[in-house]
């Protein structure tokens, strides 16, 4: 697989969230906002392309049998790097982003891209997975974000759009699953065409 | 009084899965049918009420003593994936029919950000040891709620004619947010 395709394959044809359904636990509860979800979505990226570089480089010393502790060891490291790096110099959005981020320990997505990608390629498609794929996951959140953020307080980044209030559903818990919903079927019709 | 207060506030208002946002992949992965969400809902149960427990002596007996907070993160995890292989190994010998009726649900257990979350969790609110362990039961009733719930209603919705581009996951995430939509009336009851 030349590079080009492999950094572009997350973001609509394996996008993490919208086909693999992968990482919901962040995807639904952290995007109130297109700028919280840009931001973990960052976080994730940091955090999904350091352990593909250190899977990468330590996978043929680590034992086929404890590869899973060790990926999560690894992985487990990272978040708490993001976490201290986080509450030091972001505290607002760490603290909007709360039980998440040492969540991400368990998105399925980071550890999936360790065990079926990062393990089994070179060093340089592994940075370029991880960072293709963080972008993905990053725009879907986004994404996600903006919708719920544009119908439920009409603004988009902080910005007021439409004077008044919006529909509140879409910034509290239930419209987090419907944009979602449609969100992916507007993906997969986008996939089709 | 206050366990009360902790259970209905758990199960119902601050819901684990439709609330909070803990432990979608299983929510969506296994609630095809009703008997294996059920057993999962088990799973889930007996994990993270041993995890919540574990994990609070650790933190509490360990990591606190000797101010090394800042490797939680890694501790929990590790307690995590450990109980649940010895779970796997235990439930193994003594008693295979459950083993048999959970199967894969244990292993995939450790990526459930729901034990993660409750475990983390407990020690945020500064809970005792016996409101943590009903904390932890609580929570794992409210997973094991919203997921056969879930599961009956997408039961039902084989026999229903849905829109072509709704088929499959959209139309389940947007059943889920009416059912979270309806779990939202619990506010206030707490």
């Amino acid at each position: 697989m030349n590079q080009a395709r492999n950094f572009t394959k997350g973001f609509v044809r394996d996008n993490p969230v919208f086909t693999m359904m992968l990482g919901l636990c962040p995807a639904l509860g952290t995007t109130t906002s297109a700028f919280n979800g840009f931001g973990m979505g960052m976080a994730t990226l940091f955090v999904v392309l350091m352990s593909n570089i250190v899977v990468a480089i330590f996978k043929d010393f680590i034992p086929n049998k404890v590869r899973i502790p060790s990926y999560i060891v690894i992985i487990a490291s990272f978040v708490t790097i993001t976490d201290l790096v986080m509450e030091a110099f972001m505290g607002a959005l760490h603290a909007e982003l709360g039980l998440f981020i040492p969540l991400i320990v368990v998105n399925c997505f980071v550890l999936g891209r360790a065990e079926a990608f990062a393990s089994k390629n070179t060093l340089f498609s592994s940075i370029v997975d991880g960072i293709g794929m963080g972008l993905a996951f990053t725009m879907a959140l986004t994404m996600l974000g903006a919708a719920r953020e544009l119908l439920g307080a009409n603004a988009l980044f902080g910005v007021e759009l439409v004077e008044g209030d919006g529909m509140l559903v879409f910034v509290l818990a239930p419209g987090a699953f419907i944009a979602l919903g449609y969100l992916i079927a507007l993906m997969n019709k986008l996939k089709k065409d | 009084m206050e366990y009360i207060v902790i259970i209905i506030g758990a199960v119902l208002v601050n819901n684990i899965v439709l609330a909070q946002f803990l432990g979608l992949c299983p929510l969506f992965g296994v609630s095809s049918k009703i008997s294996t969400a059920a057993g999962m809902g088990g799973a889930v149960l007996f994990v993270m009420t041993v995890a919540s427990i574990v994990t609070y002596l650790l933190s509490t007996f360990l990591l606190e003593p000797f101010n090394i907070m800042y490797l939680q993160t890694i501790t929990y995890i590790l307690v995590i994936s450990s109980l649940v292989q010895m779970v796997e190994i235990v439930l193994k010998k003594v008693s295979p029919p459950l083993y048999q009726a959970l199967g894969i649900f244990l292993p995939l257990m450790t990526t459930n950000c729901a034990i993660l979350g409750v475990a983390i969790l407990v020690f945020q609110q500064d809970l005792t040891l016996l409101q943590g362990v009903v904390f932890a039961i609580s929570h794992s009733i409210g997973f094991t709620l919203a997921i056969v719930l879930l599961a009956g209603i997408r039961e039902h919705m084989d026999l229903v004619n849905i829109p072509k581009g709704m088929k499959g996951n959209p139309i389940i995430m947007v059943t889920a947010g009416l059912l979270a939509l309806a779990f939202m009336g619990f506010a206030g009851i707490v």
